[in-house]
């Protein structure tokens, strides 16, 4: 089937998740061709999206777009779908995706798959469910879909070689009704969700003052910043890093837990995680049982020395 | 003279007094989406087919996104306008009736139900979608996801279909003589945004507070109207199949704590994770 690819820019680059979307793209074209396309002017070469499998790039470089606004760029997506011949619009289950892709479905009158977490055998896609508690299978019984792809599903894969970027005119770009008045920037160059390595504290670190042993490890393993819900319900951290079944879901390559028992309800917002270490003073604490790797100790003795530990490591390999 | 100009600049001061708080105060209408989910300390299990969630022993309760953070963001700019309405909907059967109640004791002031079992996100918002169309509400708030299915798309297809902007993730919301002014999470940051015109926000934390409702609350939720709306026809896009629970995990290895260059080794060469 023909694929186009929505691809997101993030400070004018296409995300970190882009390349990841283009080798799925490809694996589920099949026979059929892999179109990406960009709303927005881009501060990168765009033409290297064709090294992960796009046969096609189209791009939409007007100031309109500058300021992201679902509706518009949902609208502009289904006519790419229309203009490009496509069965399937993919693009990644994150902020901007989960705004997105509601609306190419309801404009296109296609079948959602919100969050796949893998390649559909036939038309049935992998999903998570009950925020991570469980798995499930969402068959799609229209010809027309939309997928969005949880961010570490696939390994991206290198297939193709650069393409030409086509300037690409819609019939109109519809008007914005959201008019930004500030943007407001965090210091962690890691969003949560896309982020390999995650590095997390609960109440165990006993106040904000101690989170620099969370930061010195994260820093040191190029990982983002999380924490548990009651840290984040007083304050000592924001929202936007809790992680668990109320916070965000993540699934990254390695999770590290310090200070964190694993209530039911953190676990099912990390458990999909590759490799989790578990740092806490209780040996009985339930988050062993979802671990790795367990460490029974003291968080403020342990982290400084993983901390140095993953020095070592990287001096080593250097 | 004198009396004269005092008593024209108290009727100027009345009526600037006057202007502002009709400036100020506006009648809100607002719809809050709600809907049913399991607990959240809920052991997940499956009926034999997989296709269900087995509902033996499941205790629950309104989705903690909707109810904590968009219906008590709701209440508060209604309460601040000090006057206007807060209408919950949901898409359910008469099982959900207990929830709906919930939600009535909360504060909200009336609830329409549209009777029917949801099968998917878009199934909820094309059946709230024309229910909606026409009706005069400000605008509409959803909770950023159900904890069920995780989808977070039902504001945005309820958007869609309305042709209304779709904010999703709002932080902060401050309405203001029809002028919505809101904090996004844009992933990486936040951005403050103004809207004008109806619009439909999903809420996230930081938005309000939960409420716990009192026991005037919970005696007003009885006498409060629940309307009950027959559904549209709809033609499913996509099925739920094949629930499972995840694998457990093998035994979890112990590492000394004095010896985290055995667990950065293990990461690097067993879970290569480094």
């Amino acid at each position: 089937m023909n694929v186009l690819v929505y691809i997101d820019l993030q400070n004018g680059r296409p995300r970190k998740s882009s390349a990841e979307l283009l080798t799925y793209a490809q694996k589920l074209s099949g026979a059929g061709s892999v179109t990406a396309l960009v709303l927005g002017h881009s501060l990168e070469d765009l033409s290297a999206l064709g090294s992960f499998g796009a046969q096609r790039i189209l791009q939409v470089s007007t100031p309109e777009l500058t300021h992201f606004d679902g509706l518009v760029f949902g609208q502009l997506i289904s006519e790419a779908a229309q203009f490009t011949g496509s069965q399937a619009v993919l693009l990644s289950f994150d902020h901007s995706g989960k705004a997105i892709a509601p609306v190419v479905a309801a404009k296109w009158s296609a079948g959602l798959v919100a969050g796949a977490t893998g390649l559909p055998q036939g038309t049935r896609y992998p999903v998570k469910a009950f925020s991570g508690k469980a798995l499930a299978k969402v068959n799609v019984l229209t010809e027309k879909i939309v997928v969005a792809l949880t961010p570490n599903s696939i390994p991206s894969e290198k297939n193709g070689s650069s393409v030409a970027v086509e300037s690409w005119i819609p019939s109109e770009i519809p008007a914005s009704k959201i008019k930004v008045l500030s943007v407001n920037k965090n210091t962690t160059d890691i969003p949560l969700p896309e982020a390999e390595k995650v590095v997390s504290g609960g109440r165990g670190l006993k106040g904000p003052e101690n989170w620099g042993l969370i930061e010195d490890l994260a820093k040191e393993l190029g990982a983002a910043t999380a924490c548990s819900r009651p840290v984040s319900d007083i304050g000592w951290r924001p929202h936007h890093e809790h992680v668990g079944q109320t916070g965000i879901t993540i699934r990254p390559n390695l999770y590290i837990a310090a200070g964190i028992s694993g209530a039911i309800q953190h676990l099912a917002g990390v458990n999909s995680s590759k490799t989790i270490v578990v740092i806490n003073t209780d040996a009985e604490a339930p988050f062993f049982k979802a671990a790795d790797y367990g460490v029974v100790g003291d968080a403020f003795e342990v982290l400084p020395k993983l901390t140095q530990a993953i020095k070592k490591f990287k001096a080593d390999q250097a | 003279m004198q009396k004269y100009r005092l008593k024209r600049d108290l009727c100027t001061f009345v009526l600037h007094v006057l202007g502002h708080a009709k400036s100020k105060k506006s009648v809100m209408n607002i719809l809050v989406c709600i809907a049913k989910a399991p607990d959240t300390t809920t052991k997940i299990k499956f009926n034999s087919e997989g296709n269900a969630l087995d509902g033996n022993g499941v205790t629950w309760i309104v989705n903690p996104s909707d109810e904590w953070y968009a219906l008590v963001r709701a209440l508060e700019l209604k309460e601040a306008a000090g006057q206007g309405k807060v209408t919950i909907v949901t898409v359910g059967t008469a099982d959900d009736d207990s929830i709906v109640r919930k939600a009535l004791a909360v504060g909200a002031d009336e609830a329409f139900r549209i009777n029917l079992s949801p099968e998917s996100a878009a199934s909820v918002a094309e059946q709230i979608a024309p229910w909606a169309k026409g009706q005069p509400f400000d605008f509409i708030l959803t909770g950023k996801e159900t904890i069920d299915f995780n989808g977070s798309v039902v504001g945005g297809l309820l958007a869609a279909h309305l042709d209304w902007p779709y904010i999703p993730l709002i932080e902060k919301l401050n309405v203001e003589n029809g002028r919505a002014t809101m904090f996004r999470d844009i992933g990486g940051g936040t951005e403050e945004i103004e809207v004008n015109g109806p619009f439909v926000a999903s809420a996230t934390k930081g938005l309000a507070e939960q409420r716990i409702p009192n026991m005037r609350g919970i005696m007003a939720a009885r006498t409060k109207p629940i309307t009950v709306v027959e559904p549209q026809s709809y033609s499913a896009k996509i099925e739920y199949l094949e629930f499972t629970l995840p694998q457990e995990k093998g035994a979890c290895k112990i590492i000394d704590p004095n010896n985290m260059d055995e667990l950065v080794r293990l990461l690097h060469s067993e879970a290569k994770a480094l």
